[in-house]
């Protein structure tokens, strides 16, 4: 809870809004779903990182929201309008959905949270005269977007991009707050949390809301962004994986760490795509085992690792010679 | 009318669903891990099935002894070289690394076998039994048969056998085993293998009645765990009670709300057991 990094990491976040000045299609590309996967990340570390609770629930609240913000935009409603009332309606269900289920701890909690997102995966399959079923859903073009290629491009990153800055001076917040304080007790340790008085459901609740209502709202500007979504797609388990891989990446627990490993876990994604298309997910999945064997600390563990090696270099050094 | 026809079909899936779940439970329960490459071990063993009796003429019913073994080394040597590093870690970091370890195993199938389906069609067809009105499938019922004996086996070999006794030792309790004079990590690795075996298994009884597809892992996957979850974790009989039970209510869901929505009602049933009975129909602390 350093004040200076935070400031520093929300000042390099708001840099990032020059890239329409300087960047063509495929930066903004690459720009936008750099937003969303910090958004993903920095909102599932609420619950995981604060809280310490395996949630695999970001599928839900991502294909949730790409579903009621996305069909709210075929019938006319704006872009922010669609996404507020995602975010909002994912918030509620959340808060009621986490005084049931975090009643459960570690293995349970985490497959509770995993049949959540294929729940909903199954039910907006089959009802299709809402959500289209299985031939997904088409999203028309939005008249604010300024219309052409490079006008939409810019349209959906400012969007994305504003939405990550919500997101973290939300999420820094709550770390600072009393709720924050109350997370880092449960994850220590909840019955000590709940002796002293910590409404232990009511924050673990709050905690699952705020890791799923931006995640819902990236879900409406996905669905936007893209103009088709199915459920296989938008319900993806991936979507709950890639989080929790991007902040082990950074480091659990930290807000700057999330970011960070979000944006070089699109850079590695991005490499892997562009050359082994075949074998992405091989790929992924050779990450994700190598970075829990061998660097379980995230990426921010290597340099005093490589402090702890050197100095151990030094010191047997003499000796040899 | 057809209720009693459901309820054969109920019945006989049930007993596939159980040997799905047998080896699923074991590992869950005993190694605390929750091992999500165990659709895909299924999906492997489908191979084998299919490779064997396309190329050498090997029957399924004999490829599953060759997959007992076969798959008990692989799974041996996972739990041994990677999973034994991080067994005493968190929940999240074990999840995770079967899901990476199962994106590169799935990722290795499509390559391998290609994404579409194929089936195992035997020559000549076994036919169906009928009695009165109630039609089975002669391989359904020979597959049951196999499923119902693997499960039986691998509950007298936690029963019964030395290193069933010394796994459910380390279940119990891992210090006093290791006191005893248990060798812990090389039990873990013989769980692990266990669960890989009966996967496989599972899979060539499945390579039989489902189309065969990698993308078929998840299906299973989903299975184990609603199996898991209604029987109660930690016994043999857990598993079976479970798996009868999520077949009945697929068969008498899809005749009832329509097929399809047999997969939420199952999910539905998993999420209100989690909630209102964790520990599952006959749960119970450590693995008897």
């Amino acid at each position: 809870m350093n004040w200076r990094r935070d400031a520093l990491l929300l000042g390099a976040v708001i840099a990032l809004g020059v890239l329409p000045w300087v960047g063509q299609p495929y930066t903004l590309r690459l720009g936008t779903f750099a937003c969303m996967y910090a958004v993903l990340a920095v909102s599932w570390n609420v619950i995981g990182g604060f809280a310490g609770y395996p949630s695999f629930a970001t599928a839900a609240f991502f294909g949730f929201g790409a579903y009621a913000g996305g069909i709210m935009l075929t019938r006319g409603y704006p872009l922010a309008v669609a996404a507020l009332s995602a975010g909002a309606i994912a918030f509620a269900a959340a808060v009621v959905m986490g005084a049931v289920l975090l009643r459960l701890r570690g293995h349970y909690f985490a497959i509770a949270s995993l049949a959540v997102a294929e729940v909903l995966r199954e039910l907006t399959n089959s009802a299709t005269e809402l959500t289209g079923g299985g031939m997904g859903l088409n999203i028309p073009f939005d008249a604010a977007s300024g219309g052409g290629v490079v006008g939409e491009a810019t349209y959906y990153f400012r969007a994305m991009w504003l939405l990550l800055i919500v997101t973290l001076v939300v999420v820094l917040y709550v770390q600072r707050s009393r709720l924050g304080f109350g997370l880092a007790c449960i994850r220590q340790n909840e019955a000590a949390a709940d002796m002293i008085g910590i409404n232990a459901t009511l924050y673990k609740s709050l905690a699952l809301a705020f890791s799923g209502v931006f995640v819902a709202m990236a879900g409406t500007l996905y669905a936007g962004w893209v103009h088709y979504i199915e459920p296989p797609d938008v319900y993806d388990i991936l979507y709950a994986v890639k989080p929790i891989v991007m902040v082990l990446l950074g480091g659990l627990g930290s807000v700057t760490g999330a970011v960070l490993g979000a944006f070089a876990f699109l850079g590695i994604e991005e490499l892997v795509w562009r050359n082994y298309l075949q074998i992405h997910t091989g790929m992924l999945g050779l990450l994700v085992v190598v970075l829990l064997l061998f660097l379980p600390q995230g990426l921010v563990s290597i340099g005093p690792r490589l402090a702890i090696w050197r100095a151990r270099q030094r010191r047997e050094a003499p000796r040899g010679g | 009318m057809y209720t009693l026809q459901i309820l054969v079909n109920g019945i006989v899936l049930g007993c596939l669903y159980a040997c799905i779940a047998a080896g699923f439970s074991l590992v869950w329960g005993v190694l605390n891990v929750i091992n999500l490459m165990h659709g895909s071990f299924i999906v492997l063993g489908s191979y084998l099935a299919w490779g064997a009796y396309n190329t050498m003429g090997i029957s399924p019913w004999l490829t599953v002894l060759i997959a007992a073994p076969l798959f008990y080394a692989g799974g041996y040597l996972v739990q041994r070289g990677l999973l034994n590093r991080v067994i005493a870690a968190p929940v999240l970091v074990t999840l995770t690394l079967t899901f990476g370890l199962d994106l590169i195993l799935n990722n290795a199938m499509i390559l391998a076998f290609r994404a579409d389906y194929r089936s195992l069609i035997l020559d000549p067809p076994l036919g169906t039994i009928a009695m009165g009105s109630v039609v089975v499938p002669v391989d359904r019922l020979v597959a049951m048969l196999f499923a119902l004996v693997l499960t039986g086996v691998l509950y007298l070999i936690l029963r019964r056998s030395r290193v069933g006794r010394a796994i459910i030792a380390v279940r119990l309790d891992r210090d006093a085993a290791t006191l005893m004079g248990v060798d812990v990590k090389a039990t873990n690795a013989a769980a692990f293998g266990l669960g890989a075996g009966m996967a496989g298994c599972a899979g060539v009884l499945m390579a039989l009645i489902f189309p065969i597809s990698p993308l078929s892992s998840t299906a299973y996957l989903g299975k184990a765990f609603v199996v898991c979850v209604l029987g109660g974790l930690g016994s043999v009989p857990g598993a079976v009670l479970g798996g009868l039970l999520l077949g009945l209510v697929e068969s008498f869901g899809a005749m009832a709300f329509g097929p399809e929505h047999a997969v939420t009602l199952s999910f539905s049933l998993l999420i209100l057991f989690l909630v209102l009975r964790p520990q599952g129909l006959l749960g119970k602390r450590g693995f008897e």
